[in-house]
């Protein structure tokens, strides 16, 4: 078997653009939101409402307990035929926002358990509320617990994001299969394409390391 | 010693009536009175588990007693039930500030965003002048050249002068310590007593809890014996520390000054 580096160099760019994108922006703008959903899941985990809690642990129950491609199509296929239509996009965002709020939660809560009980109440005898001594003293103790599995979840996201090309979103992978439908160069391309999420994918570990590096600053080692 | 605030006609502070908690059915505090002047230093002492550490977080509402009253002298008074809340109880908080057995300090701050962080975050005083005062307390027990360290680069006995000053920079009427250098190593201790003796000597109001007998023979104005939940013996050092009425008294006192 011959390479064929032209096409493979050709296919560099095409596959590249839809990481920039679909795969990059989908990602970032999915993991934001889905962060912001996982810390109030698990604040109402957290919360003493036996109702609440239930809510919040319902939910997480629920993402985890299902597969990303059948959320995925309950929102981009089943909502249609409830009335509700979305954009390929918005769909995607909204599926995988939710998937990272599901798994990010659990993430969270534990980080957020792991503060012992001494900085709550030290935050407290110098007059903080309880919503301020979770922002300025809690949330960012938790925040270096949470960098190492949270990037464990954003790289996952990166490549699950794959997915979002059974629903149309141009991304790199559906750039993939287009061109590997087009040249018939399967095995070249979709290595190609592993090779283009492996780099994104590195990049992540390494901005992952500096900011536990910065973190590490306040702990004894 | 004996300051001149120890006579009967000084202010009250902050008075304590029929404190009770119970940790599901574990009477852990039975009626605790306490009564404090404005400059008095109150030295709590007993036994591990009597409670002293209950009666301290229920003086500023961190536990929510089942029953009974805390009142400051112009200042708020809260009467507790068992239906009071955490929101309810927070008023007392303005007016102490609690200096932890382990420090407590906020690891990922420097000492002096430690100092700080009260008075501007919570006061919302002026972050220069926060500052300025900052420094100025840290530089009176010694730690100038440490405001930018973080708490895990400075030993026990500095961590623990930072949580004096941390409570200190707050300016509340009351300071509270629960046995603030029992997790010390034993050539740190004095560091501690120093500054603690130079705070009462200026006159601060203190509740202090320790095993420290003879440091609580020389600061405090009255010393406060708990066992078990309740006041066993109350009074001036010398009669509690040297002449105990009590048989619990006496055999703690003892115990602790011949531990061998
Ligand atoms: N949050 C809590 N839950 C259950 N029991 C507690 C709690 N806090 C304290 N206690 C119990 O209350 C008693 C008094 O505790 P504490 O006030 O810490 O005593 P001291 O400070 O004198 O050693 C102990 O028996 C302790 O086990
Ligand atoms: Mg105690």
């Amino acid at each position: 078997m011959t390479v064929d580096w032209n096409l493979f160099l050709d296919s560099l760019w095409p596959i590249t653009q839809g990481a920039l994108k679909g795969t990059i922006p989908l990602s970032l703008i999915s993991f934001v939101i889905g962060l912001a959903i996982a810390l109030l899941m698990a604040l109402m985990r957290l919360s003493g409402n036996a109702v609440i809690s239930f809510i919040a642990r319902a939910y997480i129950s629920a993402i985890r307990g299902t597969p990303l491609l059948v959320q995925l199509f309950v929102i981009f296929y089943g909502l249609p035929s409830i009335g509700v239509t979305l954009n390929p996009w918005p769909s995607a965002v909204i599926a995988f926002s939710l998937n990272v709020g599901g798994y990010a939660a659990e993430v969270i809560r534990a980080a957020i358990l792991s503060v012992p009980k001494g900085q709550w109440e030290a935050g407290y005898t110098i007059g903080m509320s309880r919503t301020l001594t979770l922002r300025r003293l809690i949330l960012p103790q938790a925040a270096r617990v949470a960098v190492p599995p949270l990037s464990n979840t954003f790289i996952s996201l990166v490549k699950d994001t794959s997915l979002a090309s059974v629903v149309l979103v141009t991304e790199a992978f559906r750039k993939a299969q287009e061109i590997a439908a087009f040249s018939q160069e399967f095995m070249l391309i979709y290595i190609e394409a592993a090779l283009i999420y492996w780099v994104i994918c590195l990049v992540l570990s390494m901005g992952q390391t500096r900011l536990e590096r910065r973190f590490d600053r306040y702990v004894a080692r | 010693m004996s300051h001149a605030s120890n006579s009967p006609e000084a202010t009250v502070l902050l008075k304590a009536t029929g404190l009770q908690k119970s940790f599901g059915d574990h009477e852990v505090l039975t009626s605790i009175d306490l009564q404090i002047g404005k400059g008095q230093v109150l030295a709590l002492i007993g036994p591990s588990g009597s409670g002293k550490t209950t009666v301290l977080r229920c003086l500023n509402g961190l536990e929510i007693p089942d029953g009974g009253e805390v009142a400051f002298d112009k200042g708020p008074t809260v009467s507790f039930t068992s239906k009071t809340t955490q929101r309810q109880a927070q008023v007392l908080r303005s007016q102490s500030a609690m200096v932890f057995q382990n420090y407590n300090l906020f690891p990922h701050m420097t000492v002096l965003e430690n100092v700080i962080e009260g008075p501007v975050r919570v006061q919302k005083r002026k972050r220069a002048e926060a500052i300025a005062e900052a420094e100025s307390l840290l530089a009176r027990v010694g730690l100038a050249e440490k405001r930018d360290q973080y708490p895990h680069q400075l030993s026990g006995g500095q961590q623990q002068r930072v949580g004096i000053v941390r409570a200190l920079a707050l300016k509340p009427s009351l300071l509270l310590f629960d046995e603030p250098t029992s997790a010390l190593d034993p050539e740190l201790v004095g560091d501690v007593l120093r500054v603690i003796k130079e705070l009462a000597d200026e006159g601060w109001t203190m509740v202090l809890v320790t095993h420290e007998l003879a440091f609580a023979r020389e600061v405090a104005d009255e010393i406060v014996f708990m066992d078990q939940g309740v006041v066993v013996e109350r009074g001036h050092p010398d009669v509690v520390l040297r002449a105990p009425q009590n048989e619990r008294t006496q055999q703690f006192v003892h115990r602790l000054l011949n531990p061998f």
